[in-house]
């Protein structure tokens, strides 16, 4: 008997030692415990009362590893992916910390119309849909937890189709000739043939059209941030709702190969105010991932990134503000049949499908110009009337006869400077780690975008999908990504 | 020692029953798979013992390899045999049946018949009913050119993503048949516009989706050149819109 023990415990090659006790998530029946201990507390010294104990189940813990600034999509699929790629079970404490736990105000999943495609100018662009799409097919592999019910999608693969005018249509050829390299069933067609294949479309003004065959369409953004946040917390990711109100960094003088005088700095705390009052909680972490969405260029001003001179690396600021997008419902019973794949028009209006009962979703990102302001999230009903309404008529004619049904206003984490995702850590504040600026494409790339963070985490430098043109640096460089096509 | 080895003994047994019961991606579409289940004596072990929920992750992946390694390709075949025989013998090794062009059907259970003489023809029919085909395994078919009928009945793997890659076999299917197929909603009939050489298409018995006959109707407008077959429409009318009738026809020939 001692000899087999002896032999078992020896054993280089066991994996695990036996059974262990595991008491869950430590916020598991706290509330009674505590209560418990205080009732205990006051039986042994009945005279005092004893206020020394007080529930700090609301509070997040004093260190973390990672902390991740942004609940959404995006800061739920890096987190996903820091647990995944781990090298041991445990090895890692990560740290959500979300401002609105509703997501109402969220940068991905608010404006979206669940839209996913691979018809883009930038490569990298395409690597991410394609992985994001292979993602979603299995995502029952990736997001399945013991016991809970499958993560249903309800994905429509009815295809994106691109319209492109007579001045747009050699930029959409050489684009549908790089997303065939790269691996997207996209075809080409013809004024004539998209009337053929979508008869209810007046292809006026049209001169080349570009038609995702596969791994294109739309899905619920809902289920998968929910099965997201499942996944994730049965990983063991600690979550907080409250607000991130400061940064406790340390600083060092350095020199470049050129002699240049550099200051690096690196957060070694992160102050976090709970919601709706003026407690807060600093906590020690080693890696800041800003995931903040629409908010991220605030957090950033927070980490000091941008408080330099002008045109040098430390004044350069991280250039992602909140914009607000619209998106319609309408009903129109003569409107497109079951076919109907998610529409680019050339005036930029887009539209899809929603359900059976002849009903649609769309929009239309407005110009410069036109910006609304971002301080609310009202709707002016104005703009579909003067702005999309007049461009689907001329593309879709049954779309005279519809209604309006709802509508709601959502952010885009908008990148001024080229539209594209800024990815990877910050030059200069060296453990402050960037995943945001898509400019509305963070939902049908947030897979690919958490892996590439994770792997920039945790092994220095880009696995899966090479990112590089997405990091900090181009902002400094003024190295724009050209993104056409942008819905 | 004993003690702790016949607990793991014991507890695997019942876990592989369940596995096969609970954890069945099969099952995403059905009501009970949905429903909120009473919690278990194997979920409390989960709970509190890190070796119980890892050996029930463990055995779930175990299922979800097995799916994936009936759907593996068939790679050395095509570069020897070429893309008929490769459809065949994926078909027939998940016990459906295929018909070469000229020819009689054939079935796993034929004896003396031998396929590698047809490396040359081409198949032309393949009744897949019961397979344990997905998305993955539909690349072994997709080749199969001058396919003409297709049965897909009651697969319980096929999804809305797998009816997206049958436009590639849009020049030459005619007859489809996806009666009785768990997963198959009216997102993925959206995809089969593609198919304008269809004739027949059966999309009865289908549990997920939401509104049989409207989505039927839908389908029609969708390939007005096709007949559809779905909702019985006698039936319904006593039954109510939501019952659904058993399929007893099938569109085999042989």
């Amino acid at each position: 008997m001692f000899r087999k023990v002896l032999r078992l415990g020896l054993c280089p090659g066991l994996p695990t030692r036996g059974l262990r006790t595991r008491t869950g998530g430590f916020t598991l029946d706290w509330d009674t415990k505590v209560s418990d201990f205080k009732k205990k507390i006051e039986s042994i010294l009945p005279g005092k009362q004893c206020e020394m104990v007080y529930d700090t189940s609301h509070l997040p813990p004093e260190q973390s590893d990672v902390v991740i600034i942004g609940g959404g999509i995006l800061g739920l699929s890096v987190a996903f992916w820091l647990k995944k790629l781990e090298s041991r079970r445990g090895a890692m404490q990560v740290l959500v910390v979300e401002q609105d736990h509703t997501y109402s105000r969220a940068s991905s999943t608010g404006p979206s119309v669940g839209g996913i495609w691979q018809q883009f100018s930038v490569p990298e662009n395409v690597q991410l849909s394609l992985f994001s799409i292979n993602f979603l097919r299995n995502i029952n592999e990736y997001l399945a937890v013991v016991d809970a019910p499958p993560v249903e999608l309800r994905f429509n693969p009815s295809g994106c189709l691109l319209l492109a005018s007579e001045k747009d249509a050699a930029t959409l050829e050489s684009n549908v000739r790089m997303q065939r390299q790269e691996g997207a069933k996209v075809c080409l067609m013809s004024p004539e043939q998209m009337q053929n294949k979508f008869p209810w479309m007046n292809a006026e003004g049209v001169a080349l059209a570009s038609y995702g065959l596969e791994n294109e369409g739309w899905f619920d953004a809902w289920s998968l941030l929910q099965g997201l946040r499942r996944k994730v917390q049965s990983m063991g990711v600690f979550f907080c709702q409250g607000e991130v109100t400061r940064f406790i960094t340390s600083s060092n003088q350095m020199e470049t190969p050129t002699g240049e005088q550099v200051v690096l700095r690196r957060i070694n705390n992160v102050h976090v105010k709970m919601d709706k009052s003026l407690e807060y909680q600093p906590v020690e972490c080693a890696v800041v991932v800003n995931a903040a969405g629409a908010w991220s260029g605030q957090i950033a001003e927070l980490a000091g990134i941008g408080k330099g001179l002008p045109g040098t690396l430390q004044g350069t600021k991280l250039p992602v503000e909140p914009r607000k997008r619209y998106v319609h419902l309408w009903h129109c019973p003569q409107g497109p049949g079951l076919e109907t794949p998610l529409v680019a028009d050339i005036s930029g209006v887009y539209f899809r499908r929603e359900g059976l009962g002849s009903n649609y979703l769309g929009g239309c990102s407005p110009t410069e110009e036109e910006e609304p302001d971002p301080t609310n999230l009202e709707v002016d009903h104005d703009f579909f009337q003067n702005k999309v309404w007049p461009h689907l008529v001329q593309r879709v004619p049954s779309f005279k006869t519809l209604k309006v049904q709802s509508a709601w206003a959502g952010y885009y984490d908008y990148n001024t400077f080229d539209q594209n995702g800024v990815v990877g850590p910050h030059p200069l504040v060296v453990n402050m780690y960037f995943a945001t600026g898509f400019s509305g494409r963070g939902l049908q790339h947030a897979p690919g975008i958490g892996r590439a963070v994770a792997e920039m985490i945790l092994e220095g430098h880009f696995k899966t999908i090479d990112m590089s043109p997405f990091l900090f640096t181009r902002f400094y460089l003024g190295e724009k990504l050209q993104e056409h096509n942008i819905l | 020692m004993a003690a702790p080895r016949a607990f793991l003994h014991l507890g695997a047994r019942e876990w592989h029953g369940r596995a096969r019961g609970t954890h069945s991606m099969s099952g995403l579409a059905t009501p009970d798979s949905n429903r909120e289940k009473k919690r278990t004596l194997l979920q409390f072990l989960s709970d509190h013992f890190h070796d119980v929920q890892t050996l029930r992750e463990y055995l779930l992946q175990k299922q979800i390899s097995k799916v994936s390694m009936e759907n593996r390709s068939y790679r050395k075949i095509q570069e020897r045999y070429g893309p008929y025989i490769t459809g065949a013998q994926f078909i027939l090794k998940q016990g459906g049946a295929v018909k070469f062009q000229g020819r009689d059907w054939i079935r796993p259970n034929d004896r003396g018949h031998s396929i590698a003489e047809l490396q040359k023809v081409p198949v032309e029919a393949v009744d897949a009913s019961g397979c344990a085909i997905n998305y993955q395994g539909l690349s072994n078919l997709l080749p199969l050119k001058e396919l003409q009928f297709l049965s897909l009945q009651r697969c319980p793997n096929l999804d809305d993503w797998c009816l997206s890659r049958l436009y590639l076999l849009a020049g030459s299917l005619q007859e489809l048949s996806l009666a009785g197929c768990p997963r198959i909603s009216e997102r993925g009939l959206a995809c089969l516009h593609h198919l304008q050489n269809l004739r027949r298409l059966d999309i009865s018995d289908l549990p997920a989706v939401s509104h049989p006959g409207l989505t039927q109707i839908l389908v029609e407008e969708m390939l007005p050149h096709c007949e559809v077959l779905g909702v019985d429409w006698a039936k319904s009318l006593k039954l109510g819109p939501d019952d659904q009738p058993p399929d007893t026809s099938s569109p085999l020939s042989s």
